[in-house]
């Protein structure tokens, strides 16, 4: 998802019973659903655990905002570009959210972004493909905004408070984004048959790719369980993923195009959708870096905040000029 | 050069509520984060009224000291309406 | 100039510096200016699509909006040079907007009295955003004047390569008291007072009145132009007809 496989820092998940003290007392609270609080006490490894997963979610949503910004200028209509520039710009303030949210956990935000541009923190996977046509913008808004939905309604309920209020904002702001893709796709695949190709080649693009974006089966990944205990990963990927595949296709349907996947079946018994093998070498290269835009994106964000260092010295500057000054 | 400061929010919505804390931002000086919360927090109409604190400026109270602080109120019942029985006839009360 | 040119110049500025603000969208120096950058180019564009929707109904000739944001030739575009000016760094991209802010809301404010109702109304509502966008943009011309030794020499910079194309907004034009109820030339003294005082309290020269560019408002731009223009409209002119 936005946070792809979270590392905790865990070798292995330890039941209440092998707890002690202050550990032990964590943990009750949390099995009770009591919200864990910045000034609380947490143990190192869930501290050190969410300001992995918040700053990953933060900045997807700002690296999110490249592929998508990439078409605002180009927007066939002033109503698309004024929705679409609307959009891109709640991105960069569910970025802010987050990263106020890592914060509290005794980071600074230029640490953060220190290491995005280092290549030392990750970003979702799904930001490395490209939007080649302004279907993409449908196809993103419908898939990558409807997997994001899907994944982040749980998270307001998560155990750690800021996290979980950031979220409560995020997904509020948000339920207009899935609609504004799903509205361009619908207008595309109604259209001319330059636009129904259109729409369907971006459907083929980035199909897989948002299916990819829950992550990988858990399977035994102590990760996930431990993650699971401290209640900041409520479902399994592949639940998450399965809600999504089984919301998709019959909107795909509904407006006449075709998912990509020859094995695309509804299966009576389980009373879900069975799909094809995911291609999961390619999502662990596009992990490592060796998508189709890993070094665009990271070098357009390493770009602005290097041309911006000199504003951000000067209204330093400006500020200390000034401190004490009454306004 | 060093980090801009982190500000914390509070809006005042149409509603008549008082101003509620909805988040933080990074500023270099206050007219800024005024500025930068309005375009942040108030996209949607959330408000009518920014105030803007240097997160640094705020006094907590610490987790430490919950109970010290907040059970003794526990105990005081009879500080809530519901604490009395009314008996039956008595309206607008 | 007719009114309707005169319309479609008012909805060309907003139109244009709205498109060139939205490119900025995810490169700003700090996310929060991202932010704030991509609801002034909201506001314009959405300022654009009043005046546009305006200009067609006056026409009278069944042009929307979107014909005439994206089916006009750069001829027939009527907005003042100054707004099609790149980008640049972020300081060009600020004094750009201060010079601009200074004049649209003071001429904003003068199309409120507009005998017209239908121009007064949209300038009531596009002056108030306006408003905001000048304590914002001179919020910046400030801190960088008054910043470091390198970014009041960018912003002073910056200030002196714009000058020549604000002329243009004060070109005198016969029709335009009449036509929209507010004449360019009044509004000059309140943009002078206000870029004087700005640049005072940034510690920037007023660049002295030289030679002044204009053309845009007869349809005559600058180099900028054609590009901007080609990446606007390429998609709705690639498939006449098309709705997206």
């Amino acid at each position: 998802m936005y946070a792809q496989m979270v590392d905790t820092g865990v070798q292995r998940v330890l039941d209440a019973a092998e707890l002690e003290g202050d550990e032990r007392r964590f943990q009750d609270r949390i099995d009770a659903g009591i919200r864990v609080e910045p000034e609380d006490w947490m143990p190192e490894s869930y501290r050190r655990t969410l300001v992995r997963q918040i700053s990953q979610h933060a900045h997807s949503e700002v690296v999110g905002m490249l592929p998508e910004g990439n078409w605002i200028t180009r927007a066939p209509s002033l109503l698309r570009k004024a929705t679409l520039l609307a959009k891109v710009q709640d991105e960069g303030g569910h970025g802010l959210y987050l990263y106020a949210a890592a914060e509290t956990l005794g980071v600074s935000r230029d640490d953060l972004i220190d290491a995005l541009h280092a290549g030392k923190a990750k970003y979702s996977s799904i930001f490395n493909y490209p939007t080649l046509t302004w279907a993409d913008i449908g196809a993103i808004g419908w898939l990558v905004d409807g997997a994001a939905i899907i994944n982040q309604i749980p998270l307001c309920r998560c155990s750690y408070g800021p996290y979980g209020r950031a979220m409560v904002r995020v997904c509020k702001e948000e339920s207009f984004h899935q609609r504004q893709g799903y509205d361009i796709m619908t207008r595309l695949a109604q259209g001319s048959e330059a636009q129904r190709r259109m729409a369907q080649d971006a459907l083929n693009r980035w199909w897989w790719p948002a299916v990819m974006m829950f992550g990988p089966p858990d399977g035994e990944s102590v990760h996930s369980a431990q993650s699971a205990a401290w209640r900041i990963k409520l479902h399994s990927n592949d639940d998450l993923r399965q809600r999504f595949i089984d919301q998709t296709v019959p909107q795909a349907e509904l407006i006449g195009l075709t998912i990509p996947d020859a094995d695309l079946r509804w299966n009576e018994e389980r009373g879900h959708y069975d799909i094809g093998p995911i291609d999961w070498e390619e999502f662990y290269s596009v992990v490592r870096g060796d998508g189709p835009c890993n070094r665009e994106r990271l070098a357009a964000r390493k770009s602005a905040w290097d041309r911006g260092a000199w504003v951000r010295d000067a209204a330093a500057a400006h500020a200390a000029k000034h401190a004490g000054e009454q306004k | 050069m060093k980090e801009w400061p982190l500000w914390e929010v509070f809006i005042r919505s149409s509603h008549g509520l008082a101003h509620k804390h909805v988040g933080s931002l990074r500023a270099a000086d206050a007219e800024m984060a005024i500025g930068n919360a309005r375009d942040v927090y108030t996209r949607r109409n959330e408000g009518v009224s920014i105030w803007v604190v240097r997160a640094a400026d705020i006094a907590a109270s610490s987790p430490g000291d919950k109970e010290p602080l907040f059970d003794p109120a526990r105990s005081k019942v009879y500080r809530h309406p519901t604490f009395f029985e009314l008996i039956d006839g008595v309206k607008h009360m | 100039m007719s009114l309707f040119d005169h319309v479609l110049s008012l909805g060309d500025n907003a139109l244009i510096l709205g498109q060139q603000l939205s490119a900025l969208t995810g490169h700003g120096p700090v996310l929060e200016e991202d932010i704030a950058t991509a609801n002034i180019a909201l506001d314009l564009v959405g300022e654009a699509r009043l005046w546009l929707s305006l200009a067609g109904e006056i026409e009278g000739a069944g042009r929307s909006e979107d014909d005439l944001a994206f089916l006009r030739d750069e001829i027939d575009f009527r907005n003042v040079l100054l707004v099609e000016q790149p980008n640049g760094d972020f300081a060009d991209t600020m004094a750009r907007q201060f010079l601009f802010d200074a004049w649209h809301e003071a001429l904003l404010a003068a199309l409120c009295a507009s005998a017209d109702p239908r121009i007064a109304g949209i300038a009531g509502k596009c002056r108030k955003e306006a408003l905001y966008h000048l304590s914002h943009s001179a919020g910046w011309v400030i801190r960088l004047g008054d910043g470091t030794a390198f970014s009041h020499d960018r912003m002073q910079q910056a200030v002196r390569n714009l000058w020549p194309y604000t002329g243009e907004l004060f070109e005198a034009d016969a029709g335009g008291t009449a036509l929209i109820g507010a004449n360019a030339g009044d509004i000059r003294p309140l943009w002078r007072q206000r870029v004087a005082d700005t640049l005072a309290r940034a510690a920037l020269e007023v660049p002295a009145d030289r030679w002044m560019q204009g053309g845009g408002r007869r349809g005559i731009h600058s180099e900028h132009m054609g590009r901007l223009l080609a990446e606007m409209q390429h998609i709705p002119r690639s498939h006449p007809g098309a709705r997206w």
